[in-house]
């Protein structure tokens, strides 16, 4: 008997061996012979993570120096299947992901969808949710360009306090949807034939009084910002975009108003009620990043008009047509297309039903991807530090280009 | 004059720099975890199971239908029925679920469940803090975490809650008065087929 204690074996941890991911430690840009062998151009991939992307989005610049030759959009990153998913869902399970698509503007997305929808089966929303759309409608409109003031003037290097300003005044917004729809962003409100619930007592005064106070973040943003010297040499004359050119290429909203061509679809198509309202359509006349970015600003004080007038006139009803149902919907066989004026600019849905209870093609028109065809044309000649303003002003949300 | 723009900004910068510790609407800031907002009434996070009574099991409202399951977007709700039934609220008897699953981790809070049930069975919570370190098994809630109180229903959507009680108090009044009114009728037969049973109609040859 030996009471010699027994040690018990130690196993040395097994090392792991873990191989680097591929192209970890190379250079990530290509050098290429110029045309005139004067020198060599660089191929360098902005993104997808860049911070000035907005999301992830790639752009494949060739350098001279530090001049543009050369610039293809890349982009995909964020494909979800959005469209293949809405034909093997039922058309009120697509509304959910619609809010998915441009994250910003969830009340706008529904909309758009709700409209070609209401054209497919034949629906009339009563005056009230006609009313509420317009409001949370416009509300968005005043979220996404708050939104994009604050990031652009981000990408112009006035890093935090721009943003935060924008951002507290869009958190008084989301607070207001949050007690409608009960979610700050992914608001999923809109129906076919109205909207899903009614206001919350007390939400108008709270919608008056937020509306009211927004001109005074008009006012001390354009002191903070808009006289600056810096502000005004970095946007002016930079990333001109011509009217016949946008038109050639589709861009449409406040893009292809800065660049002076008077289209609005509230106006043009008049859905919803909105020849109801008294409303000016701001023009640019340069089409450069400065009047895409007052665009915005002048937008927003139209929006404000237009939500006084709704927010006095909203009358008292019903709020879903009677003939909408919510189980079994199925549309009568046949085809539409439901398009509003988003904040970035046409948003459409293409539908077309067979009888079932899913679409047989559903697809979306994205104003962000189709506005940012154009952003080689705009960059050429530029610099990179030019290039990330200019794409800062096109106003992209990557879940609505990638879908 | 050159930097006149940029001084004038510097200017309302320093006054939102002072007035962010003067202005009481300016302090927002909530010291979290002691301190919480009151969630917002049509807040909706995940959907739970309503049940009346004490007995969360007896008193659930699912009749496992199964609308919600063929109607969620993301397909996050797994049920079985169960051969056993039990009464609902009207004293009915109902199919009942055996497995009643929500994995909150596919939910993405869309509250269609709640506008495709029939029976006012699933609505949606306020509650947010559900973090586990099991993210399979912690996040898959069945039936018995699901189920909450009538009671509960009422204090996170009072409005909401009183109208679907309402409804519901006068669709059982309805019903009951229908039951009466059946059996009287059917007492008055029966007592008229004793009275004159000559007048009944002859059977069939």
């Amino acid at each position: 008997m030996s009471d010699a204690i027994i040690e018990p074996e130690v196993k040395e941890p097994e090392t792991q061996v873990v191989s680097p991911p591929e192209g970890a430690g190379e250079v990530n840009y290509t050098i290429l012979p110029k045309p005139d062998s004067s020198g060599e151009l660089l191929e360098v991939a902005m993104g997808p993570q860049h911070p000035s992307t907005h999301g992830v989005f790639r752009m494949d610049v060739v350098l001279d120096g530090e001049r543009i030759v050369k610039l293809k959009p890349v982009f995909g990153y964020l494909h979800r299947n959005h469209e293949k998913i809405a034909e093997n869902t039922t058309y009120l399970g697509s509304m959910p992901y619609t809010d998915r698509l441009d994250y910003l503007c969830s009340m706008t997305n529904n909309w758009g969808y709700a409209l070609s929808v209401e054209k497919l089966a034949g629906l009339q929303p009563p005056e009230r949710a006609e009313y509420l759309r317009i409001i949370t409608a416009e509300l968005t409109r005043l979220v996404n360009h708050t939104c994009l003031v604050g990031f652009l003037l981000q990408d112009m290097g006035a890093l935090g306090t721009p943003l935060m300003y924008a951002f507290r005044q869009r958190e008084l917004i989301l607070d207001l949807f949050e007690s409608l729809s009960g979610s700050r962003m992914m608001c999923n409100y809109m129906r076919f034939g109205g909207c899903r619930v009614d206001l919350p007592a007390g939400w108008l005064e709270q919608a008056k009084k937020v509306t009211n106070d927004f001109p005074r973040f008009f006012d001390e943003f354009e002191k903070l910002l808009s006289e600056n010297e810096i502000l005004v040499a970095r946007t002016q004359g930079v990333g001109v975009l011509t009217a016949d050119l946008a038109i050639n290429a589709g861009i449409t909203g406040p893009m292809l108003r800065a660049s002076g061509v008077n289209y609005d679809i509230r106006k043009v198509d008049k859905y919803g009620i909105y020849e109801r309202f008294n409303f000016r359509v701001p023009l640019g006349d340069h089409g450069d990043v400065f009047d895409r970015y007052m665009i915005r600003v002048l937008e927003m004080r139209e929006s404000l008009k237009i939500l006084g007038d709704a927010l006095r006139d909203i009358p008292a009803g019903p709020i879903m047509d009677p003939k909408a149902k919510i189980r079994g919907f199925r549309p009568k066989a046949g085809e539409a297309y439901g398009r509003i004026e988003g904040p970035k600019g046409e948003l459409g849905f293409y539908l077309i039903s067979d009888g079932s209870p899913n679409p047989y093609r559903y697809r979306v028109r994205p104003p962000s991807l189709i506005n940012l065809t154009l952003l080689e044309d705009m960059c050429l000649g530029l610099t990179v530090a030019d290039a990330v303003i200019i794409l800062g002003s096109v106003d992209i949300v990557l879940g609505e280009v990638d879908r | 004059m050159l930097g006149e723009g940029i001084i004038k900004g510097m200017a309302e910068t320093a006054r939102n720099f002072v007035g962010s510790y003067h202005d009481p609407e300016r302090m927002t800031t909530v010291q979290y975890p002691e301190d919480k907002i009151a969630a917002k009434e049509n807040a909706r996070n995940f959907p739970f199971l309503v049940f009346d009574g004490d007995d969360a099991m007896k008193g659930l409202r699912c009749v496992a239908c199964q609308i919600c399951e063929k109607e969620c977007p993301p397909k996050c709700i797994y049920i079985i029925k169960d051969t056993v039934k039990k009464p609902d609220y009207m004293g009915k008897m109902q199919v009942q679920a055996k497995r009643f699953d929500i994995d909150i981790s596919v939910c993405m809070s869309c509250q269609i469940c709640v506008e495709v049930c029939p029976f006012e069975a699933i609505k949606m919570d306020t509650e947010f803090e559900l973090s586990s370190t099991d993210r399979f098994g912690g996040l898959l809630l069945d039936k018995h975490q699901l189920a909450k109180s009538n009671e509960y229903y009422q204090k996170i959507h009072p409005t909401e809650a009183t109208e679907v009680d309402t409804r519901l108090a006068e669709e059982k009044a309805k019903a009951e008065a229908k039951a009466k009114a059946d059996a009287e009728a059917k007492a008055k037969v029966a007592a008229a087929k004793l009275a004159s049973p000559s007048q009944s109609p002859p059977p069939k040859a």
